[in-house]
């Protein structure tokens, strides 16, 4: 696969976007500008974290999917559903419904992504314990994560743990299960209800891997919308389904925020969500300024997948939802109504000889140039052009910041004269024409935003 | 390229803003991480020391394709002894300081352990400047 290409599952849809600049303005990397009117993403800059979607107040944010219709490319078709799924839906719904709803719509099996989350918590302690020297390790859990610290951190990328998702580990398993039982490989279709886009981009162009071990990716708010409009409509439900038992109690809640830092018992962990949180945790880590840190659990989102963007409804009830779940099946395996050892952990010698992800190269988005004489050259246009900014980080330019706009005259992406002050200096000088100001302006923000509206009046 | 920074006495809470800006600028110049680090770790040390023994002072930062020089100059009550400030575990901090967890006495051992150049003119009563340099290439 080439190096350079990372799939991106945010979109913007031209049509729809109107130039509110607050995708712009959210960026944690600053992967964003308008021109002509509508927002684009710098695609090295982009870590699929989502921000840019839950701010946009006009949907045109939006996330590719695989067409449902794809799952018919096979012939055993198999979804694998996050726990976070069952947390969307109403108290008066039960898991037994849903999946007995998901077989008929048109899968074979359904499986629970976190039924491999006990192994996978094993095979991280282990590596964790075994690489004492490389600490703080990270957990890979969210990819966005994983993203920001290859391209903004890339001095932490070796503290990254290189061990697959439970997604991956609970796709190997299935796949094996099935041609054992006879299924031919090409007839086999694994398909992930992901609750992000960054689990997407994941398995699109998985990091350190060549080939993703699932075969598409459905989006959880349009699974929700199937799985329920079944549900309301159907009067009685196929009795002989009832919810596999593949998770452990405390497996369930892998996916919120301490969820896997319970189950390890480091001397000095965190558990930090929200993306924001996490880049102002890791300045810190970088410079080695937190002594004897064990093991950092690190999600983009806020409340951790439970506030995916694609999730539906809010994320502290789909929070509490899943803990609700968790408490129940913990009662259940007390009074032995249900075992904590899963059939999954049979194949616990396979899983673990796949387990390993390929090197995480670092992709610095920070390096101005490979070559340190051309970097440094750069980075003294960049502070030269900044000095001579307002720092007023008005977005009128169509950059996020003064900082941003410097840069992307230092790399000819933009103009010293997109600065609007800038185009008042120069008009007052009379280098610059009125015209030819708003000439710039229709360049950044679109013809119908520079209409003469007084006059019209 | 040149940078200042200001320090104020006491201000611990700001601790490690200059070294925080010098890694950004210094990430950008595809400079090696443990050399970056290093450099974080002497400034900061150097910054802490303004902060809890002078009465705080200024950093210039001059950088070049080639090397990075850090002066600190403060107009606190200078080191008497500096062959015993450059021991390990050896510090004149207040139990103040201590108890925020600062003086372990690192400062300038640790310093010195992390940059290629250390210069240190100290008179006691006028003031310490701290001249650091490390090269990029070595």
């Amino acid at each position: 696969m080439n190096e350079n290409y990372f799939y991106h599952a945010l979109r913007i849809n031209h049509k729809i976007c109107f130039g509110c600049t607050l995708c712009m303005r959210n960026c944690p990397t600053e992967a964003i500008r308008v021109r002509n009117g509508k927002a684009t993403i710098y695609e090295n800059k982009c870590v699929d974290c989502g921000e840019c979607y839950k701010v946009c107040p006009s949907g045109a944010v939006y996330v590719a999917e695989d067409d449902f219709q794809s799952i018919y490319n096979f012939k055993h078709r198999v979804v694998l559903m996050p726990s976070v799924f069952l947390g969307q839906f109403p108290e008066d719904i039960k898991a037994s419904q849903v999946y007995s709803v998901i077989t008929e719509i048109g899968f074979n099996h359904v499986f629970e992504v976190e039924a491999s989350a006990f192994l996978h918590t094993i095979l991280s302690n282990k590596y964790i314990r075994e690489h004492e020297t490389k600490k703080p390790l990270i957990s890979t859990f969210c990819p966005a994560i994983v993203r920001l610290i290859q391209v903004k951190f890339p001095a932490l990328v070796d503290n990254l743990i290189p061990i697959k998702a439970p997604v991956d580990f609970t796709a190997i398993y299935i796949r094996k299960k099935l041609i054992e039982e006879g299924a031919n490989p090409e007839d086999i279709g694994i398909f992930y209800i992901t609750p992000c886009a960054a689990k997407i981009a994941a398995t699109k162009s998985p990091v350190g891997e060549d080939v993703s071990t699932v075969d598409g990716v459905l989006n959880m708010d349009t699974m929700y919308n199937i799985v329920l409009k079944e549900i309301k409509q159907k009067k009685e439900f196929n009795k002989k389904i009832t919810a596999n038992n593949d998770v452990t109690s405390d497996c369930v809640i892998f996916s919120l925020t301490n969820g896997e830092r319970r189950l390890n018992n480091f001397k000095k962990s965190f558990a930090i969500d929200e993306i924001h949180n996490v880049i102002e945790f890791l300045e810190r880590v970088e410079d080695d300024d937190i002594e004897d840190l064990d093991f950092l659990e690190l999600r983009a989102c806020d409340e951790s997948c439970a506030g995916g963007i694609l999730t539906c409804g809010n994320r502290f009830l789909i929070n509490d939802r899943m803990m609700q779940r968790a408490k129940k099946l913990a009662e259940r395996e007390r009074n032995g109504e249900t075992s904590r050892r899963k059939a999954i952990m049979n194949e616990r010698e396979y899983l673990t000889q796949n387990s390993h992800v390929g090197k995480i190269k670092p992709r610095s988005m920070m390096v101005l140039d490979e070559d340190r004489s051309v970097a440094f050259q750069k980075l003294t246009r960049i502070k030269e052009i900044e000095s001579k900014l307002p720092h007023t980080d008005c977005n009128v330019c169509g950059a996020p910041s003064c900082h941003a706009l410097a840069e992307d005259v230092a790399f000819d992406r933009a103009n010293m004269t997109d600065c609007v002050f800038m185009q008042r200096n120069l008009e007052k000088r009379g280098s610059l024409k009125v015209e030819e100001s708003v000439e710039i302006m229709k360049n950044i923000w679109g013809e119908d935003k520079l209409k003469d509206y007084i006059l019209n009046k | 390229m040149h940078t200042e920074f200001t320090v104020v006495e006491g201000d611990f809470a700001n601790a490690g803003k200059a070294s925080s800006e010098i890694k950004k600028t210094l990430k950008q110049l595809n400079i090696d991480n443990q050399k970056i680090k290093k450099i974080v770790v002497a400034v900061y040390e150097a910054e802490v020391n303004a902060i809890a023994h002078a009465y705080g002072g200024t950093i210039f930062v001059d950088l070049d394709e080639e090397k990075i020089c850090v002066l600190i100059k403060d107009k606190g009550p200078g080191i008497p002894d500096i062959a015993r400030a450059m021991e390990k575990g050896f510090s004149t901090a207040s139990a103040k300081v201590r108890e925020m967890g600062f003086g372990a006495g690192m400062g300038l051992p640790n310093i010195k352990n992390n940059v290629d150049e250390l210069d240190i003119q100290t008179e006691v009563g006028v003031g310490t400047e701290i001249k650091m340099i490390v090269n990029f290439n070595s």
